[in-house]
């Protein structure tokens, strides 16, 4: 395990550290004095903080969130643009850093910046409308002092600013509009003027960019002298460098040094292939007196063994234990989830530079900048002003970029001290340190018992879930854990919308070395599969109608209940499938979103083809209609190569999967036919990068069951079809 | 070691002949469009046209290059890849992108075989092309637009 040392995360002098439940996701944070002191504040320039304006009128975004590809750039330069009057081809957006006020997450209270828990739009929502309508009614007032006109005269519109016959671009303006007093409460256009909110445009802002090769991400950089490193990490989660042997690594030509650094041994060269050949030349001695040793069975032991015993209660409704006992007839199910890796397409990287002054640029998909920084301070020796963080556009991330101990920008700093700073230094991981080097999503098992009375009405529902707490052991446990509960383990199952009298989850988080992290959708990831096989389970042992049965125990829950009808009503669920074809259902709210899904397949043998999915979402007001459905597209995706195929196992506590050829993410000839549908709403947006992924699996499971009687509770499905 | 890549020559010659082509063209010729994903011919993110060929540059040595003619994203200029690019960004294929540039050469170099593919010509084609934010359905229907306009 790379052990967190809370040492490492000390806030700095000028914060205090603060945490915070949000919607049943832990967060944490950094709270600079200057937002403790002025709650509300006073409004912030918008053109120090948000947005700049070029004098040929070309305006950049500044955003508060990083983009793994989620589409949160081309989401917040649409509620800028919006307010602003330009026209989206001329916006373009650029990571911000260093600075809560501006770019805290707010639905953490602002405390400090962060991307995840699909919380961009939510924290954005309001921020960059009034960024943009600030700026606008500032451009406003210099135009009407420059004109002589009354600022009611001035119109902006699509990055002009008239009165009369006088007119001006923005960037015209801008040197004057800068300078003027910052207007608070400046109104916000209402829904029935918006042009940009809840239109598709012709292009996403960074489309082509993503089409001609010219978007950049961390390990394109280059910088004049850069060196490249790799860093040989322990096989074993835990190891620690003994001692090693660096005389083969150095004959290697390119190779420009090699240093020990906390997390293993780094091999520094002038080109990529050198320092890969360089680390293969390389021989280390690990030191595994405290590395982690078992493998998957072992844990799978362990872990069904904790299942028959009590956990910690997440959630007590009734009296779940007097219920089964008086149940006519009980469900019984134990299901099996392995571990996950994100495996995101590019591979995790970070590049450091320092001048000649001290002072440090750092290069990256940095998800939490603030906390990174600090971080590198420590590391450097240096104080985290004198650091400046680049926000880079990652390829996908799927919360493996957001790490607690700063992860590959404290080993590329690490390195890059450990060479005297003589060169700027790009940090690569290769795929096969992406896919061993832990923080994966954690191993779980659940065991339920529901029981059912003579009416065949639900009585008791008893679900125990054991597996690694993503919180625990951090610097941040004193705060996500509560009574021995790591929301992170059981959200989805404890909270369950289910009318549901007399049930109990417990969870039992176990100890072991292997690193855990959020994987898109985090403990939605595996409690939806549960529970939403569960209530299909249910409904066929009831004879049912399953979609009916969720109604029913959702008689409360509106939202959920007006996507199953949607998704249903599209999917046609009240007809015959085709011959040869069955459906399966499942509905999940994650992150405030609700997404219910209708699958259908057919089945040759064994082998399980996803035919045609139809979703429907509801994420309050779609700001961007098509990246919605593409989000809630890929989200399933996403979810259906883990469910069909991906895990990630151990052997004597080395990792099995190396590369791509033996963890296997969906590949372009498995992928459904996928229909979207968006439930009209003016309720405020939430995120959708999520959302689309806990559904998909258990929808799916649901249509295998109804086609072959076979209930899976074994995943992968290419490993519980054939047990 | 001289290597064309784009229409232009390139002296290589202090490289390490068993250099794959992928590391040679973005730490050395300085073309970064061309993704590093696995490193071994498992994600296409690498993917380049050799002699119009689509072809893994994490696989292919430098000393295999030969004569060949190396076509990265950033010199694609067909009328083929021109209607290929403009179906992926009016179809907001992309993401994250990073995949993208393999999907592309793979797309253009399908396209320029088989003017019509159909679904399953498509999926032999594309098969090796990882996207790990699962693009495939805009990827699918993007070969399909330029398909068509180009017809
Ligand atoms: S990097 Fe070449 S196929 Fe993955
Ligand atoms: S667009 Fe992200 S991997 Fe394909």
């Amino acid at each position: 395990m790379i052990p967190l040392n809370p040492q490492t995360l000390r806030p700095s002098r000028r914060s205090l550290l603060t945490g915070a439940l949000i919607g049943g996701v832990f967060v944490l944070g950094f709270q600079p004095k200057a937002q403790a002191q002025a709650p509300g504040g006073t409004a912030l320039n918008p053109f120090q903080a948000y947005l700049r304006i070029a004098p040929d009128g070309r305006v950049t975004v500044i955003s508060a969130h990083f983009d793994m590809g989620q589409g949160i750039y081309h989401g917040l330069a649409t509620l800028a643009a919006e307010e602003l009057s330009v026209p989206l081809s001329q916006v373009s957006v650029e990571g911000g850093a260093s600075n809560p006020r501006a770019y805290g997450n707010l639905t953490a209270g602002g405390a400090f910046q962060f991307t995840g828990g699909s919380s961009g739009i939510p924290s954005s929502w309001e921020r960059y409308r009034r960024a943009g309508a600030t700026a606008r009614e500032m451009l406003r007032s210099a135009a009407a002092a420059a004109w002589n006109v009354p600022v009611s005269e001035v119109l902006a519109e699509n990055g002009q600013l008239t009165a009369g016959s006088r007119r001006a671009g923005y960037g015209d303006m801008i040197a004057a509009a800068a300078r003027l007093p910052v207007p608070s409460n400046v109104a916000l256009k209402p829904a029935s003027q918006w042009t940009l909110i809840g239109k598709t445009p012709p292009e996403r802002i960074d489309s082509r960019d993503k089409t001609n090769g010219s978007q950049n991400y961390t390990l394109d950089m280059r910088l004049p002298g850069m060196l490249i490193a790799v860093v040989a990490h322990p096989p074993r989660f835990g190891a620690t460098v003994q001692s090693f042997d660096a005389a083969k690594a150095r004959a290697v030509r390119g190779v420009v040094d090699v240093v020990q650094i906390p997390r293993g041994v780094a091999v520094v060269a002038d080109t990529t292939w050198a320092a890969i050949k360089g680390r293969e030349a390389l021989t280390v001695t690990w030191n595994e007196a405290r590395a982690e040793k078992r493998g998957s069975a072992d844990l799978r032991k362990a872990y069904l063994e904790a299942a028959e015993r009590a956990g910690a209660p997440a959630a007590n409704r009734g009296d779940a234990d007097a219920a089964l006992g008086r149940a006519a007839r009980l469900i019984e199910a134990t299901y099996e989830f392995p571990y996950l890796a994100h495996a995101a397409i590019e591979p995790l990287g970070a590049v450091v530079r320092r001048a000649r002054d001290g002072t440090i640029e750092i290069w990256g998909g940095h998800q939490m900048p603030d906390i990174y920084q600090t971080i590198a301070s420590q590391i450097a020796g240096v104080t985290p002003d004198q650091i400046k963080m680049h926000v880079m556009k990652s390829g996908g991330g799927f919360g493996r970029r957001a790490v607690l101990d700063g992860d590959v920008v404290a080993e590329a700093v690490s390195v890059a001290k450990a060479i005297n700073w003589r060169a700027p230094v790009k940090l690569t991981w290769t795929r096969e340190d992406d896919m061993t080097g832990g923080r994966y999503r954690p191993m779980y098992v659940h065991k339920m018992r529901v029981g059912l009375d003579a009416q065949g009405r639900i009585s008791g529902w008893h679900q125990r879930i054991v597996g690694q707490s993503i919180m625990s052991n951090t610097p941040f446990e004193g705060f996500a854990v509560r009574n021995g509960v790591d929301a992170t383990s059981v959200e989805g199952a404890s909270d369950t919308p289910y009318q549901i009298a007399d049930l109990r989850v417990e969870v039992t988080n176990t100890s072991v070395g292997v690193p855990v992290l959020w994987w898109r959708a985090v403990g939605h990831t595996h409690t939806a599969y549960a529970v939403e096989t569960m209530i299909d389970e249910i409904a066929s042992a009831t004879g049912k109608d399953p979609v009916q049965l969720r109604r029913e125990l959702l008689a409360e829950n509106a939202r959920e209940r007006a996507v199953l009808d949607l998704a249903a009503d599209k999917a046609g669920w009240t007809t015959e499938p085709a011959p040869g074809r069955f459906r399966g259902v499942a509905v999940h709210q994650s992150f405030k979103t609700y997404v219910a899904l209708v699958v259908e397949i057919s089945m040759s043998g064994q082998d399980v083809r996803v035919e045609r999915v139809v979703a429907a979402v509801d994420c309050g007001i779609a700001i961007n209609p098509d990246n919605v459905v593409a989000q809630i597209e890929g989200g399933i995706g996403f979810g259906l190569g883990a469910i069909l195929g991906e895990e990630l196992t151990l052997t004597d506590g080395v990792v099995d999967q190396k590369n791509y050829d033996s963890y296997t993410p969906l590949r372009i000839d498995r992928m459904p036919k996928v229909e979207v549908h968006i439930l009209p709403s003016t309720a405020s947006p939430t995120g959708v990068g999520e959302p689309g992924t806990p559904p998909i699996g258990p929808a799916l499971a649901n249509a295998v069951a109804k086609a072959t009687g076979r209930r899976v509770r074994l995943l992968p499905f290419a490993k519980g079809m054939t047990s | 070691m001289r290597i064309t890549v784009n229409g232009e020559v390139r002296d290589l010659s202090a490289l390490d002949p068993d250099m794959p082509l992928l590391w040679a063209l973005r730490d050395v010729v300085g073309l970064t469009g061309t993704k590093y994903g696995c490193g071994v011919a498992q994600c296409g993110a690498c993917t380049v046209h050799v002699d119009g060929v689509a072809t893994r540059a994490c696989q292919t040595p430098l000393s295999s290059v030969g004569n060949g003619q190396v076509i990265t994203i950033e010199g694609l200029n067909t009328p083929v890849a021109r209607a290929v690019q403009d179906a992926w960004t009016t179809l907001a294929v992309a993401q994250c992108g990073y995949c993208q540039s393999g999907q592309i050469m793979s797309a253009v170099a399908l396209l320029s075989e088989n003017k019509r593919p159909s679904d399953a010509d498509i999926d032999a084609a594309m098969t090796g092309n990882l996207c790990r934010c699962a693009t495939y359905n805009r990827v699918r229907a993007a070969i399909h637009q330029a398909a068509r306009s180009l017809a």
